[in-house]
């Protein structure tokens, strides 16, 4: 009888173990970017670039090319590879911390170029390599070892939704959030990085997706706490969607939740 | 006050605001992150303020334009960052502003590594940054030492109006060792009023400018020379070293900082039992380095064994010190290996036996 294969990992995935925490789900979205590069016929022309944060390792985890950039510089890089090389698919993979903070001057700048690479930002509400520090991303009143009593938006300000952010940009772009804390999620998730690397090979233009991700080990919960923990806190304040596609149909931002102040 | 048993970079925390800083502002990187917590726990608890900069470029502009108030201020990070910080350094330096700055050293280049190197040692006393200047660059080997050298560096930085950099390595920040802070300090140099602050001017007063602009070269080059001034005065005034086992016959003199040092002392006593003539000299302070101290210390030794967590920078000052009048050699270990007494008593014993010199390029 011959055998159906209903599960695989996909090529474009190493054939290695990732060193992530029980419950993190950057790994869920590495073999999304993974699945998508299958499906779109693009490893072969892939070049990743990987940040500085807990995926800094993601050159191992991919079997696509890699260049390791500095903290924060993955859209300069990005712009480098593909500037030289215009027929390479390149992306860039990032952690909040990485893109909303040290990195903001290159990701806004690459985007308004229009350069035409797609990048993964993974926003897990922290910063998860150097043990839990705040994030230009972290909650308003979530606990980090750099805000003990909470983040106090009187002092810090409100956290940055970097979707609707780029989304301002008069370049046209595809730009979206997902999440992938429920299966559900990671097919939605999965559609938005099919179509913003889409975009990238038909040199369209820039494309970002965003990703809600957990940090079970320095947000301090066990992993099925971290999900709900997406859902319940995450989500409200970072809105699921598309929000800019390239032809201008830019969904309009849902309002604010009261909650916010 | 009573000893506390702290870690390293705790205790560089809690000096920065027994020295009256009440300021701090900085961006997370291992193997220091512990600074920056620290101080966002304590600033509140004695009404200072805790910024986590967007970035290491960004932190260094703050503390730049912290210190332009006239208020003690710090910022903390490990090599990748102090690479970014350059930018705001140079300024400070070009604008004569005291700020203190700690690098606690990892291996690179690069993104490198998160363990202990001493691989900055160019970078910190060089220059690292563009222009002309210098940093005044103390270097601890103890708990208690990073304490004392960091409440000094508020002191020295505010007397010559230069930055000021304390640098450790992740040994040093990570160790744990009981500290003692002084119930009443008094600084180690005379504190000058600060004439020069820009908080706002009344008109009593010509406006104050902190600035490092100048456009026209024979100013410049006279601003140049008054900071060469100052930096010839420190090498007069602030230069400081200790030397181990120099009051005993030595055949052999080793020269490190910082943790290495420690290692080393450990491995004097052993050699000691084992009946070999070896002694120890530690710079403290990286610039001004201790050239002529050294020179001394040379002169009772037939070689001289430089041990660093670098291929080896230090030794290139080493080397200035000695003017070749004795044998060089080097011991180091790189990308975060550690050196063990051991492998020193092994080097010594083997200089002193007759090992002779490597011949070293560059
Ligand atoms: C110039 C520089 N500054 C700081 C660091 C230290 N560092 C490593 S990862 C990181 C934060 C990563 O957080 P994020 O981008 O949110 O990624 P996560 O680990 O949460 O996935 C920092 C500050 C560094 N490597 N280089
Ligand atoms: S520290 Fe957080 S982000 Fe990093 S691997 Fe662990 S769970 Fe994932
Ligand atoms: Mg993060």
């Amino acid at each position: 009888m011959a055998e159906t294969v209903v599960f695989a990992r996909p090529q474009a995935l190493a054939p290695v173990p990732t060193h992530y925490c029980p419950g993190c789900t950057h790994g869920v979205i590495h073999r999304l970017v993974a699945e998508v590069v299958d499906e779109l016929g693009l490893a072969h022309r892939t070049v990743g670039i990987a940040p500085v944060g807990c995926s800094v390792l993601a050159y191992n985890y991919f079997s696509t090319d890699f260049q390791e950039a500095a903290h924060g510089r993955a859209p300069a890089v990005a712009t480098g590879v593909k500037r030289a090389r215009p027929d390479l698919i390149v992306f860039a993979y990032q952690g909040d911390g990485d893109l909303a903070s040290i990195g903001m001057a290159e990701i806004v700048h690459c985007a308004n170029r229009g350069e035409k690479i797609t990048v993964v930002f993974v926003n897990n509400a922290i910063y998860g390599m150097t043990g839990g520090q705040m994030a230009p991303t972290t909650l308003p009143g979530q606990v980090t070892t750099t805000c003990p009593l909470g983040r106090d938006v009187s002092q810090v300000g409100y956290p940055i939704r970097v979707a609707e952010l780029l989304a301002t940009l008069r370049t046209p772009a595809f730009v979206a959030r997902a999440a992938v804390h429920t299966p559900l999620h990671a097919v939605t998730a999965k559609e938005m990085l099919r179509r913003a690397f889409r975009y990238q090979a038909e040199g369209t233009c820039f494309s970002l997706v965003e990703v809600l991700s957990t940090c079970p080990t320095n947000w301090g919960m066990p992993p099925v706490e971290a999900t709900e923990w997406v859902e319940k806190n995450m989500v409200p304040y970072y809105p699921l969607g598309v929000f800019k596609t390239p032809d201008g149909l830019d969904r309009a931002p849902r309002p604010a939740p009261a909650t916010e102040g | 006050m009573a000893k506390k048993l702290m870690k390293g970079c705790e205790a560089i925390g809690e000096a920065a605001i027994k020295a009256g800083c009440k300021l701090f502002f900085g961006y997370p990187i291992t193997p220091q992150n512990e600074i920056p917590e620290y101080m966002a726990h304590r600033l509140p608890q004695v009404g200072g303020t805790f910024v986590q900069a967007e970035s290491e470029v960004a932190a260094s502009n703050m503390i730049y334009g912290a210190a332009g108030s006239g208020e003690r201020v710090f910022t903390s990070s490990s090599s990748p960052g102090i690479s970014l910080m350059q930018e705001g350094i140079s300024y400070i330096a070009g604008s004569e502003l005291p700020v203190v700055i700690v690098n606690i050293m990892r291996a690179g280049p690069g993104l490198g590594g998160i363990l202990p190197s001493q691989s900055d040692y160019f970078q910190a006393t060089k220059g690292g940054g563009h222009g002309d200047y210098r940093l005044l660059v103390l270097a601890p080997w103890s708990v208690q030492e990073a304490a004392d050298l960091m409440q000094d560096a508020f002191d020295l930085a505010d007397y010559y109006r230069n930055p000021v950099m304390v640098l450790g390595d992740g040994l040093i920040g990570q160790m744990m060792e009981p500290v003692e802070f002084k119930a009443e300090r008094t600084p180690c140099k005379p504190l000058p009023p600060k004439a020069w602050v820009a908080t706002g001017c009344s008109g009593d007063r010509p406006t104050n400018i902190i600035n490092s602009l100048f456009l026209d070269p024979e100013v410049l080059e006279r601003h140049n020379q008054k900071l060469k001034a100052k930096y010839d005065l420190m090498v007069r005034d602030e230069v400081r070293c200790a030397s181990y086992g120099t009051d005993r016959p030595y055949e052999v003199l080793v020269v490190a900082y910082g943790t290495v040092a420690r290692v080393c002392s450990t491995a004097l006593d052993d050699l000691r039992e084992d009946g070999v003539g070896a002694a120890l000299f530690r710079p403290i302070t990286l610039f001004p380095f201790p050239y002529a101290e050294l020179r001394a210390a040379a002169e009772n030794a037939r070689a001289v064994l430089v041990v660093e967590l670098s291929t080896g920078q230090m030794i290139e000052d080493v080397r200035l010190a000695l003017e070749g009048s004795r044998p060089i050699h080097f011991l180091g270990r790189q990308g975060g290996m550690l050196i063990s007494p051991e492998a020193v008593s092994e080097r010594v014993s083997a200089i002193s036996a007759g090992l002779p010199e490597e011949v070293r390029h560059g």
